[in-house]
């Protein structure tokens, strides 16, 4: 078995009586990128602040290749870390700032020139080593951070919403970018954002912050699939939740009542009947029967918006809510104010206590 | 403790940073105040003779109106002339605030009685404003400009402007665009929509300017000594007089303590109603 | 969308503005005029030019010994107040020192206290002390009078530099000296050149304690200035005003240049 990379265990840090962090356990393997995922003030951003060293934890351990690290100053940690507006030294112009962390671990001249053009070759800009921070773009400011952040080949790169401050199209392109040299240089990342659809394209695996605490690590697709809690069903992707009573369960799933109809769902944790409990279940997993059926639920269409790619319906249930439906565009729909039937396969839907 | 590791001696050391400014500010400022101010009671002997003394005393009694008087007058005009310049400043265009900044601070870092000396030059009797005035015909004699309570005031708005401009300034700045415009789409016609809208967004630094104008107006010393008359003696003068002339320590602690409250007090009531730390901003 | 009523208010403005600017600009105008007078007092205009106040100024020993005397207290106050209070500063902004912003409200006290009773403490605790007179009890006062200056200065530049830098440069491998060496300073340089500028035009102007602690003998430009406004007036004292009123305008400049050339926004 190979040594992680890097071990937090029962990481905690409050702020007087704030709980920032509560608990944190995560294991990082060599060249696995991981991305800390929640809304603000979960305690993301924290967490990678006390990797750094910038924070000072309250208990827990740090470990980066096994060794304890969370009483090193950062300045011995030894780990990259690019900011969330960069950072740059605006008095140093790309290749000073680039050899900065060179010249302070006391390396030749000849070898920091030889590494900061190195760096600058990886991040595309060697021709803008002259240039001061200000006369760069976004992008490209992002790009000095990077190579700044790598020049000394850290074995971990802590990332802390490094695309927050870029418009959509240049954050793709930079994603694409951060993962390419994420994969050329074999190196562990930690990577903090608030937007989904970047944590899901970018990251081997995944872990949900909500109010200090890890809700569920795993793989962007364990996490779409099959989440553990409602929080994170909820945070990642849309989700419709229907609220219902369990009926009984039998191994795996269980049967529970809709609107007085009665649908199942998988449940992750074993449910008593009687239980108030809530069915998740994504838009794109909906089934729309023209004509209301047995099996699950009716209601009446009342609205269909165009998406381009897919079309989305609006149900309106007997209890008054919207529900969402999605599907290929090409797809057949029933005309607007007809009334339909939602129904879905078990596998699909999951349940979670109220 | 929880906070123990690589921070803690860190804070210590920066803390250490503080030593020597405060050394300073309690060997050369807190305690030679606090060694005056306990004159009061104690010179020339124990008790409240010197504060009984003020209060009996007519000449005393003038002497604190005539501050008093000169504040308050001092300070709504301030106001007055200040609100169009900071107004100008915070809605002109880039080229007007740079003049406009740079005309209130220059004189606001030439020395005082530099431009006291040079108020007095343009206010005398055979001076340019009377000259002026003359050649207009607005007067056939020259006026008395200074050496009176004009002149103080002259004086003073000279020097005060900029206190109440640039908090002002920086209040109107803060104040977004957008919610003059949101107040005219809504129908308020744009002098309502000033007085309804702009107005108390400004009142921040509008209090700010004018308890700094009042504060610094109570404790002058340099103006009222060479623009006033002998009816515009001010605390200031007095407290000098006591000590230069007399040797009366006793009333000079007890002068400073009554302009060291005074002030405090204000100081106190900006901070309870704006928060000193808005008006450092 | 301008209504009758904005106008008006514009106008006035405008007026308001352009009087103001005079009221604030023209007795700087006319006391440099009158230092090139050729009459032996106060007039304006004057009858004619002449550079004999200037050759005066620098002729007369009473006003060469008194510029000597402000060199000699601004030069050491000036520093020493630059030093206490950018490490006072520094302490204050980036040590999380509970109760940081008391202390620094305390370290204004200097400049809220209405001079005349800073002056006379200080004169007051002189005499025991032997200091009235004395070229180190001038500096004292002009430290104390001065730091302030120095620490609103610095703690602004501060303020408008991003904490994140020396952050970024301690993940970089930088000690904390390192850091501040190479980070801090050269992005604080400006704020710390601008407090200096100021303390010194804040101790050259300096009267009132000044006044008080100073004696015939040991006397600085402003207390030779402030006996002669009081006694006969002659062009002399424009002349030294014009050469203030100079020193201002070149720091005004340097300050301005300064923040432009570091291209951080700096403080005011």
């Amino acid at each position: 078995m190979t040594q992680p990379m890097l071990e937090l265990s029962g990481l905690r840090k409050s702020y007087g009586t704030h709980v920032a962090v509560e608990n944190v356990d995560l294991s990082l393997d060599p060249e696995e990128f991981v991305t800390f995922l929640g809304p603000s003030g979960s305690g993301k951003t924290t967490t990678l602040m006390m990797v750094a060293g910038l924070q000072q934890p309250d208990g827990g351990t740090i470990r980066l290749q096994g060794a304890p690290i969370e009483r090193q100053p950062p300045y011995r940690r030894d780990i990259g870390m690019v900011f969330q507006h960069y950072a740059l030294f605006p008095h140093m112009n790309v290749r000073k700032n680039i050899a900065f962390p060179l010249e302070m671990r006391g390396l030749a001249k000849a070898e920091i020139d030889r590494q900061v053009a190195d760096a600058l070759d990886l991040v595309g800009l060697a021709e803008y080593g002259h240039r001061l921070p200000r006369e760069l773009s976004g992008g490209q400011q992002q790009r000095v951070a990077l190579a700044r952040a790598m020049v000394y080949r850290p074995a971990l790169l802590l990332m802390d919403e490094p695309l927050g401050a870029l418009d959509k199209k240049l954050r793709e392109q930079m994603q694409r970018e951060i993962k390419r040299v994420h994969r050329e240089r074999r190196i562990s990342v930690l990577y903090v954002t608030h937007d989904q659809e970047e944590a899901l394209t970018m990251s081997d695996r995944i872990a949900v912050f909500n109010r200090g605490r890890i809700e569920q690590i795993g793989t962007p697709s364990e996490l779409y699939e099959r989440p553990a809690t409602r929080f994170v069903a909820d945070f990642l992707g849309d989700t419709n939740f229907f609220s219902g009573t369990v009926l009984g369960s039998s191994g795996d799933h269980c049967h529970v009542e809709v609107l007085g109809r009665p649908v199942e769902a998988m449940a992750p944790r074993p449910v008593a009947a009687g239980t108030a409990v809530v069915v998740a279940v994504r838009p794109e997993r909906m089934t729309l029967h023209p004509v209301a059926g047995d099996a699950g639920l009716t209601g009446r269409l009342i609205e269909v918006i165009y998406l381009g790619a897919s079309r989305r319906s609006v149900v309106r249930l007997a209890d008054g809510g919207d529900y969402f439906a999605l599907h290929p565009a090409s797809a057949a729909a029933p005309s607007q104010g007809a009334p339909v039937g939602l129904s879905w396969n078990r596998q699909h839907a999951t349940v979670f206590p109220v | 403790m929880p906070d123990a590791g690589v921070k803690a001696p860190l804070i210590g050391g920066r803390a250490l940073l503080l030593v020597p400014a405060m050394l300073v500010l309690l060997l050369a400022f807190v305690g030679p105040v606090g060694w005056l101010l306990a004159r009061a009671f104690t010179q020339p002997q124990r008790g409240l003779q010197n504060f009984e003394a003020l209060w009996q005393r007519q000449g005393y009694l003038q002497v604190l109106w005539n501050t008093i008087e000169i504040s308050a007058l001092v300070t709504p005009i301030c106001v007055l002339l200040g609100f169009p310049i900071a107004h100008a400043m915070a809605t002109g265009s880039p080229r007007l605030r740079r003049w406009l900044v740079f005309i209130v601070l220059l004189p606001f870092w030439t020395s005082l009685l530099v431009r006291t000396f040079a108020t007095v030059i343009l206010l005398q009797r055979n001076g340019p404003v009377n000259a002026v005035l003359i050649a207009l015909g607005l007067t056939a004699e020259p006026l008395s400009l200074i050496y009176n309570l004009t002149g103080v005031m002259a004086g003073a708005l000279q020097v005060l402007l900029p206190f109440v401009i640039f908090p002002l300034h920086a209040a109107m700045a803060r104040i977004d665009p957008a919610f003059m415009q949101a107040a005219l789409t809504l129908g308020a016609r744009p002098v309502r929509a000033f007085i309804r809208v702009y107005l108390p967004l400004t009142l921040p630094g509008l209090i700010t300017g004018a308890t700094l104008v009042f504060i610094s107006t109570l404790g002058y010393f340099v103006t009222p000594a060479m623009l006033g008359g002998p009816h515009q003696t001010m605390i200031a003068q007095l407290i000098q007089d006591q000590i230069a002339q007399f040797g009366n320590w006793g009333m000079a602690g007890a002068l400073s303590l009554l302009l060291l409250a005074v002030s405090g007090v204000l100081f106190l009531l900006l901070h309870l109603t704006i928060g000193l730390k808005a008006a450092a901003r | 969308m301008t209504g009758d009523g904005m106008d008006l208010w514009r106008r006035l403005r405008g007026t308001i503005c352009i009087l103001v600017a005079l009221y604030l600009i023209a007795p700087l105008v006319i006391v440099v005029i009158i230092s090139f007078s050729a009459a032996s007092f106060l007039q304006f205009p004057p009858p004619g030019l002449s550079l004999r106040w200037y050759v005066n100024l620098f002729g007369d020993p009473a006003w060469t010994s008194s510029l000597i005397v402000s060199v000699q207290v601004l030069i050491p106050s000036a520093t020493l107040a630059t030093l206490l209070g950018t490490a006072a500063a520094y302490a204050l902004v980036r040590g999380r020192i509970p109760g940081a912003s008391m202390i620094g409200a305390a370290l204004m006290l200097p400049i809220i206290v209405p001079g005349i009773i800073t002056a006379a403490a200080l004169f007051g605790v002189y005499r025991g002390l032997g200091l009235n007179g004395t070229l180190t009890g001038l500096i004292i006062g002009h430290v104390v009078i001065t730091l302030p200056y120095v620490v609103a200065t610095v703690s602004s530049g501060l303020r408008t530099m991003d904490p994140r830098l020396e952050d970024a440069a301690s993940t970089l491998g930088a000690r904390p000296g390192a850091a501040f060496r190479r980070v801090t300073l050269p992005l604080l340089l400006p704020a710390i050149l601008s407090g200096l500028l100021f303390a010194a035009v804040a101790s050259f102007d300096e009267l009132i304690v000044s006044l008080f602690v100073s004696t015939a003998r040991v006397r600085p430009v402003a207390v030779q200035m402030w006996s002669n406004v009081r006694g006969d007036v002659d062009p002399t004292i424009a002349a030294i005003a014009s050469l203030c009123f100079a020193f201002a305008f070149v720091v005004l400049l340097a300050e301005g240049f300064l923040r432009r050339r570091t291209g951080i926004e700096g403080p005011r």
